[in-house]
């Protein structure tokens, strides 16, 4: 022998090697017999016709290095709110253009809870005097349509965003990027859920008068605010930062306060502005919407990288785009979520899955921190034991563990972070998404909040293209 | 007796592993009022087993779905077996998480490795599947055995350049055994710890040598499978150089074997410069055309360590009472011994057509011939959707059936392999079919691989398989001329 080779094979031949055992039992079953400790795979075959692309895209030399950089760019971002400004001025919108949750969309295809959106951004604008007005100059093609997504934006549930709507607006410290996000109306009949009727517009009017500009005021006094620091907090407090926003906002407000009445604003208009955030537990998720989009756009464009970098829905497509493969969408069919329902409504009234909110799960936060918010497991039909279940599954298709967002329960274990499509395809299971629920009749507002899944075609039509992009060997 | 009930259906995307089919198929053969049973996926080996039984093949079916095919002797008999088909599969279903907070079981080799240190990993996922779990185990430093066989030759270079970046091993694709660390991994024999490290090219080789050295009192320290293609010109030998570095800087290997076919001429020079270069001395089992075969191999292993080589074990039979004469038809499990049985027999007795021919123009398409055949049903084409013969004795039985039934068949030669997750009482199946094939009046030769230690206990296995009227030897070798004997040949150095 050589005695300075003695670390070969990882030290393989130096005692009983302790084994991962994947396929089938009875070789499993041998080593147990010899009582040999053996971790066992619950290994099942990944879709017909999938095994050269998954062999391509494994194989790839890059892949490893590129799907670390790309991980560890959404890992490191430091997503601070620094600013609300109007869209038409910090997304430079014209009027006639609207932005829209999801994947590209145009009026035909659009479901009931998007037109109302747009119809409602029609009559905010002043482009249409009644709702059958709005509604005749879109389906005649008179507003520009492009998604939230083109734009650095964010938006939930509809996400329509027009040019005098205010805007979050988050920097990510650590690699220069900006996300945008409105700002949150509430629950019940609100402009994201489709509903267009007076109480919504006045709202919204109220937001871009007097909201906006006092948090503006106050966030430039305060100076950037650190979001990663309050979503690491709000974990830890029962959030998940999708469906459940309570302590984020709480700590939002306490973070916020001495700045808002620092101020000359009126005192009444800070007292609606503390009153409007009190009534409204979802007003942080905007923000982590934005913080989670300025996250996973620095895990963009990593030639090689199977990381998923946005989900997307936009009430009839659900989209998802991939690090390595640049700015294309992989579309399918948007499901229905499964969930309880408010009051009366049933299935019958929920429209398919909508909303830009999904890029809470893209970065580790939403149904992937559901063990975290063990309060509302019920509120979207699970119990406990579900939420736990639900977050670690997630680890088997994710690509790291957040260092600074944990889960109590899980001995503080990082949140499960980076969709990597390969693992989807290969396991067959598929981001858990938590969400709320759209009337499907445009007008209606929110009629329940659920669970939903990503159709699965996608991810396989994503894995092909990055198959197709991998450089062939010379 | 009643025309019996049939029931033909396909479950799609319902996946088990051929092992636990097996099992259920068999449980449900057992059943009284049962007369057939295969549920299977539906591969084209396993559709053309269904034909053989009489079946109709259902339309549009996949090896990734579920085939369940029925035969009872009435309808409540075949309700009865379809519902406890039911219970049998969600049996074999995936376990149910345990108490609050406990993770699902890992679905992936990388989601495994990631759980608990690990140091090796074992794939045995079907083929066109072992690349992406092997991938995962080398990215998470782990050393790999890929007990899976259709594996393309191309994913298996990329695999084994990978783990020679991290300074690791593939061994395999299609490695069938290997003892690492004192534990016997896939098909491997239990046999004591000692001085000889084995570099196996060829499964059942290294199976034959760690159990003759065994029988001759001397252990082994590793057994490294490297795959049958690793010697080939395409892969080069990556795994073996490889092995034989390891090997070197393991203390307790003072010998070591390589057991391979002869390796492509390039390969062959690369691996014994490297075999010059080490410390510990190497000796080269490679079985060819006017090589010794792996008993002689045996004998020089034990002379380059001072030891005698004993009388090999022999369980004799008596020739049958009328005996027939005929071909030799060779149906083995392992191909390692079906191809050191093949160069015995073809100098005596000439063409032996084959699924492994030792020439091409010898190639066997499948069916019936007039000639000596010899069939290996561990072969990659054998083995699709099925699990390996060492386990699932259906297709071998058949065909020995078939040369029982048949007229031009004098002499079968089988192999029994022994050892760690392989059958765990093989004679119980063959002994049966043994002594309907000696009642017909072939001879039937029988070489026995395994040791005393191993789970199915070699002298047991050997009483019942010569209690059967087979001819048992511990030497493939010895067992091979032992059937060109008696098929009329002979055999040069017969002893």
């Amino acid at each position: 022998m050589r005695p300075n080779d003695t670390a070969r094979l990882n030290g393989l031949l130096d005692r009983a090697p302790r084994i991962v055992a994947t396929g089938t039992a009875v070789l499993a079953e041998a080593l147990a017999q010899q009582a040999v400790p053996v971790e066992t795979v619950d290994w099942s075959p990944p879709p017909p016709g999938t095994e050269d692309l998954l062999a391509r895209v494994l194989g790839d030399p890059r892949r490893a290095d590129a799907d670390a950089t790309a991980v560890r760019r959404v890992l490191s971002a430091r997503p601070q709110w620094v600013d609300v400004r109007p869209a038409r001025e910090v997304l430079g919108l014209e009027p006639g253009t609207f932005l829209h949750a999801g994947p590209p969309l145009d009026w035909d295809r659009a479901s009931g809870p998007m037109r109302g959106a747009l119809i409602g951004a029609m009559l905010l604008e002043g482009l249409a005097g009644t709702p059958e007005e709005a509604e005749r100059a879109l389906a005649a093609g008179a507003a520009h349509l492009s998604p939230c997504h083109h734009h650095g934006t964010v938006g939930p549930m509809a996400g329509v965003v027009s040019p005098s709507m205010w805007m979050f607006v988050v920097e990510d410290a650590r690699h220069g990027g900006t996300a945008y996000c409105s700002l949150n109306e509430g629950l019940g009949k609100v402009l994201r859920y489709g509903a267009y009727g007076p109480e919504v517009i006045e709202r919204l009017r109220w937001m871009s008068a007097v909201l906006g500009p006092l948090l503006r005021a106050a966030v430039r006094r305060h100076g950037p605010v650190d979001l990663r620091a309050i979503i690491a907090q709000a974990l830890q407090m029962g959030d998940e930062l999708h469906n459940r926003n309570r302590a984020a906002t709480s700590l939002l407000v306490r973070e916020l306060a001495a700045d808002l009445v620092a101020g000359d604003a009126p005192a009444a208009d800070v007292a609606a502005v503390l009153r409007f955030v009190d009534g409204n537990d979802h007003f942080f998720l905007n923000l982590a919407m934005a913080a989670a989009k300025a996250s996973a756009d620095a895990g963009r464009d990593v030639p090689g990288s199977g990381l998923v970098v946005a989900m997307a829905r936009n009430g009839t497509d659900f989209g998802i785009q991939v690090s390595g493969t640049g700015d294309r969408w992989f579309t399918g069919p948007a499901g229905t979520p499964d969930g309880l329902y408010l009051a009366s409504y049933g299935p019958g009234d929920a429209n398919p899955d909508i909303g830009d909110s999904t890029i809470t799960e893209t970065a580790g936060l939403g149904g992937f921190a559901m063990a975290a918010a063990p309060a509302i497991v019920r509120f979207v039909g699970g119990e406990v034991p579900d939420a736990l279940t639900a977050t670690q599954r997630m680890y088997e298709i994710t690509m790291a563990e957040h260092p600074d967002y944990q889960v109590p329960i899980l001995s503080f274990r990082g949140t499960p972070t980076g969709i990597d499509v390969t693992r989807v395809v290969r396991t067959g299971i598929l981001p858990t998404v938590n969400t709320g629920m759209a009337g499907r009749v445009a007008g209606t507002g929110q009629v329940g909040a659920g669970l939903v899944a990503p159709p699965a075609e996608i991810f396989t039509a994503a894995l092909a293209a990055l198959a197709e992009a991998v450089p062939r060997q010379p | 007796m009643n025309a019996p009930a049939e029931r033909v259906e396909l479950l799609p995307g319902t996946y088990r592993d051929s092992v636990t089919l097996m099992r259920v198929s068999r449980t449900l053969a057992e059943r009284s009022g049962v007369r057939d049973a295969m549920v299977a996926m539906a591969t084209g080996l396993n559709l053309d087993l269904l034909d053989r039984l009489g079946f109709t093949a259902p339309d549009k079916a996949g090896p990734n779905d579920l085939l369940v095919a029925l035969r009872a002797d009435d309808e409540p008999a075949l309700a009865d077996a379809r519902q406890a088909l039911d219970a049998l599969l969600a049996e074999a279903a995936r376990p149910a998480p345990g108490g609050l907070g406990a993770p699902p079981s890992p679905r992936t080799t990388g989601a495994a490795a990631a759980r608990a240190p690990a140091d090796l990993a074992l794939i045995s996922v079907p083929g066109p599947y072992a690349f992406a779990e092997a991938m995962d185990a080398l990215s998470a430093g782990l050393n790999v055995m890929v007990f899976s066989d259709n594996v393309p030759v191309a994913q298996e270079i990329r695999l084994k350049e990978e783990a020679a970046r991290r300074g690791l091993i593939v061994m395999g694709p299609d490695c069938g055994t290997a003892v690492v660390g004192g534990v016997g991994l896939g098909f491997a024999n239990a046999v004591r710890p000692g001085p000889v490290g084995i570099i196996g090219a060829a499964g059942t080789g290294s199976q034959q040598l760690m159990c003759l050295l065994d029988t001759a009192g001397v252990g082994v320290s590793q057994v490294l499978g490297v795959g049958g293609r690793d010697l080939s010109a395409q892969v080069s030998g990556r795994s073996t150089l490889q092995a034989l570095a390891a090997l070197d800087a393991d203390p307790a290997t003072e010998l070591i074997v390589v057991v391979s076919k002869p390796p492509a001429p390039r390969v062959a020079e690369l691996i014994r410069a490297a075999a010059r270069r080490l410390d510990t001395p190497v000796v080269f089992a490679l079985l060819g055309p006017g090589q010794d075969d792996l008993t002689a191999a045996a004998g020089r292993v034990l002379a380059a360590l001072g030891r005698p080589e004993p009388r090999w074990p022999r369980w004799p039979a008596a020739p049958p009472p009328e005996a027939r004469p005929g071909a030799l038809r060779g149906l083995f499990a392992g191909g390692t011994l079906c191809n050191e049985a093949m160069l015995i027999a073809s100098r005596a007795l000439g063409e032996i057509r084959s699924n492994i021919p030792l020439r091409p123009e010898w190639a066997w398409p499948g069916g019936a011939t007039g000639g000596h055949l010899m069939i290996d049903f561990g072969e990659d084409s054998l083995t699709r959707g099925r699990a390996h013969p060492m386990i699932d004795p259906a297709l071998r039985l058949d065909r020995l059936a078939g040369e029982t039934a048949g007229d031009d068949c004098g002499v079968v030669l089988l192999d029994v392999v022994l050892g760690y997750a392989a059958d765990p009482d093989p004679a119980a199946a063959l002994a049966p079919a043994i002594e309907a094939a000696v009642a017909r009046g072939l001879g039937v030769v029988v070489s026995l691989c395994g040791t005393a230690d191993d789970p199915q206990d070699r002298d047991r296995q050997a009483a019942a398989l010569s209690g059967a009227g087979a001819a048992v030897f511990a030497s493939n070798a010895e067992a091979a001329r032992h059937a060109v004997a008696l098929a009329g040949g002979t055999p040069e150095g017969a002893g």
